[in-house]
């Protein structure tokens, strides 16, 4: 089984979101990068593929040179081969019309991709990909076995959860669930000197439309100051909330 | 030309996102000047979306459709875009519809636009808002492909009344078997309780509360106020509860009414997925944790002593307001 984990370079979870060049960019100043936390259990569902079904699997990135430390984060977890296409992720349609040259060009039976990036939260780069490639598709996807050429997959739905029977080739839309939060791997010396090693192929862009453009961002607004209820004294936080907030 | 809606069912009846999504069409086809068209699935009660401005409602009946299935619910959905000429398509943000907007993205080449939460800031051209940095930022995001797909936040918008008669087609699209490719084979889900993609209120606990065994003071507080349980990310990652419940930044976003926090401190990753919900109150022994300043109402004291008090108080409220 040929996999590839599709990994998008994010600013860490306890990052504080600015914006610049007048509210038109993030501001990157002192943000570290990471793997979208997303993918990353996909990727370790990936190795779990590779050791105990010999699976090979390699990652690719959309994105510039900079975002080269986090796909080396991925080889050091133990991805064996890495692609990079070399250009700036514009939108979720321009950035599946990418990756499905790669998966078309490389064979995969199984893509792996997060349900959403933790930055730009578009939640469409899985639903698109697989259905420019005619591929199944799973969302939300939180347990894959795949045994063969038959996938049996979990997805979380609203309320509950949903088993799925379907087949490779498959595209899913992962997070949490497909491995623990326990189970995430922190690269070893051992992994990431190999990682230096591992082929990171750099490809150039294809022509694509980008439907959607961020032209600005704001942050939410600041909010007052907590009202503090005694804790003899209850009943004052029920008629607040429902005289006050209004909201029971 | 019309604006067309994707309002969903649950065993026929519309869920009340169907509402939000009709009432929100309703406003863009009121600004860009054409009318709102529905399109349903299995739906029975087809004719009810007329309250919320839809004049006509495009129903497929299909006995394959009873189990949701994306590829070919999108299937429909586009064949309906297709029939009625629509350039502006609204989704809600229920796991459904974020499963097929993908797809339906790609089959008709239209830009999407996930978690809106308000009506457009223009239409030419056409510029919606929405959370990014999940939920630490906004972004104002304009889409300029023929099509768009705009796929409302929960509780964003509301739902609103606006009389209309709505008048009810069956809409016979084509569904092929190869859309199957996906099998449904079990569903588990809570039944008659709400949940945290569209209740009015959210009861959250975190590792203040010590143990999974102190939880059922948890679920009798939801239950009284109607609420669905949810946790913060320790607690899902120990296993005291399921990951279903998780919210935050890598969980779920909860963009409740009233969202109650008792023993989570309020870590930035919890408060950025929390952030859309409208009136916030925490419980917390210690005055500094973060959640404190996030919060509009907040109470320092002993979760074991604060919230059974609280329960208490709260049947008192709802005996006298019964």
């Amino acid at each position: 089984m040929k996999i590839l984990v599709c990994i998008s370079n994010v600013p860490d979870t306890t990052s504080k979101i600015n914006f610049t060049e007048g509210d038109t960019k993030f501001d990157t100043n002192g943000v570290q990068f990471v793997i979208n936390p997303n993918d990353e259990f996909g990727l370790t569902r990936a190795m779990w593929f590779k050791e105990k079904q010999g699976a090979t699997v390699h990652v690719a990135n959309v994105g510039g040179a900079q975002t080269e430390p986090t796909i080396r984060k991925a080889l050091a977890i133990g991805a064996d081969e890495a692609i990079r296409i070399n250009t700036e992720p514009k939108d979720g349609f321009f950035v599946a019309r990418q990756l499905a040259e790669v998966v078309k060009n490389g064979g995969y039976d199984l893509v792996i991709a997060g349900r959403e990036s933790i930055d730009y939260n578009g939640g469409m780069v899985p639903g698109i990909l697989a259905t420019l490639l005619d591929m199944n598709f799973v969302n939300t996807c939180i347990a894959l076995e795949v045994e063969g050429n038959e996938a049996t997959a979990t997805r979380e739905i609203d309320g509950g959860k949903e088993k799925i029977k379907t087949s490779l080739p498959l595209v899913i839309g992962g997070q949490k669930g497909l491995v623990e939060e326990s189970d995430l791997r922190i690269p070893n010396m051992r992994g990431i000197m190999m990682a230096r090693k591992k082929t990171l192929n750099v490809v150039e862009p294809v022509d694509a439309p980008s439907p959607t453009e961020d032209k600005k961002f704001e942050k939410p607004a600041a909010k007052g100051p907590v009202k503090l209820v005694d804790a003899g004294n209850v009943s004052e936080l029920v008629s607040l909330l429902h005289n006050e907030a209004k909201v029971i | 030309m019309s604006v067309l809606v994707y309002t969903e069912t649950d065993k026929g009846k519309f869920k009340k996102n169907a509402l939000e999504v009709a009432s929100y069409a309703s406003e863009i086809a009121t600004q860009i000047g054409t009318s709102v068209t529905a399109i349903s699935i299995n739906a029975t009660d087809n004719a009810s979306l007329g309250a919320y401005g839809v004049e006509k409602v495009l129903n497929v009946s299909d006995s394959k459709l009873d189990t949701f299935n994306a590829k070919a619910y999108a299937n429909c959905i586009a064949q309906a875009a297709e029939a009625e000429g629509a350039k502006v398509i609204v989704v809600s943000s229920s796991a459904d519809s974020k499963f097929l907007s993908g797809i339906l993205a790609a089959k008709l080449n239209a830009g999407y636009v996930s978690n809106v939460v308000a009506a457009p800031e223009s239409t030419t051209p056409f510029v919606v808002k929405r959370t990014a940095f999940s939920n630490k930022g906004f972004a104002h995001t304009e889409v300029s492909s023929e099509i768009k797909i705009i796929g409302l936040s929960n509780n964003a918008f509301g739902i609103i009344e606006n009389s209309k008669t709505a008048a009810v087609e069956d809409f016979s699209a084509s569904v092929n078997d190869s859309d199957f490719g996906t099998k449904s084979i079990e569903v588990d889900k809570v039944i008659g309780k709400a949940t945290i993609a569209d209740a009015d209120i959210v009861v959250s606990a975190g590792r203040g509360l010590k143990g999974p065994e102190n939880w059922g003071m948890v679920e009798e507080l939801a239950d009284i106020l109607g609420a669905a349980t949810a946790c913060s990310k320790p607690v899902s990652d120990l296993g005291w509860r399921p990951h279903g419940e998780h919210v935050g930044q890598t969980g779920k976003p909860v963009a409740s009414n009233l969202y109650i926090a008792i023993g989570i401190s309020g870590a930035i990753q919890h408060l950025a997925g929390v952030s859309s919900s409208k009136t916030k109150v925490v419980i917390n022994n210690d005055p500094e944790a973060p959640f404190f300043k996030a919060a509009d109402y907040g109470i320092v004291g002993d979760a074991f002593e604060v919230v059974p008090e609280l329960i208490e108080k709260l049947k008192e409220f709802k005996a006298q307001n019964a």
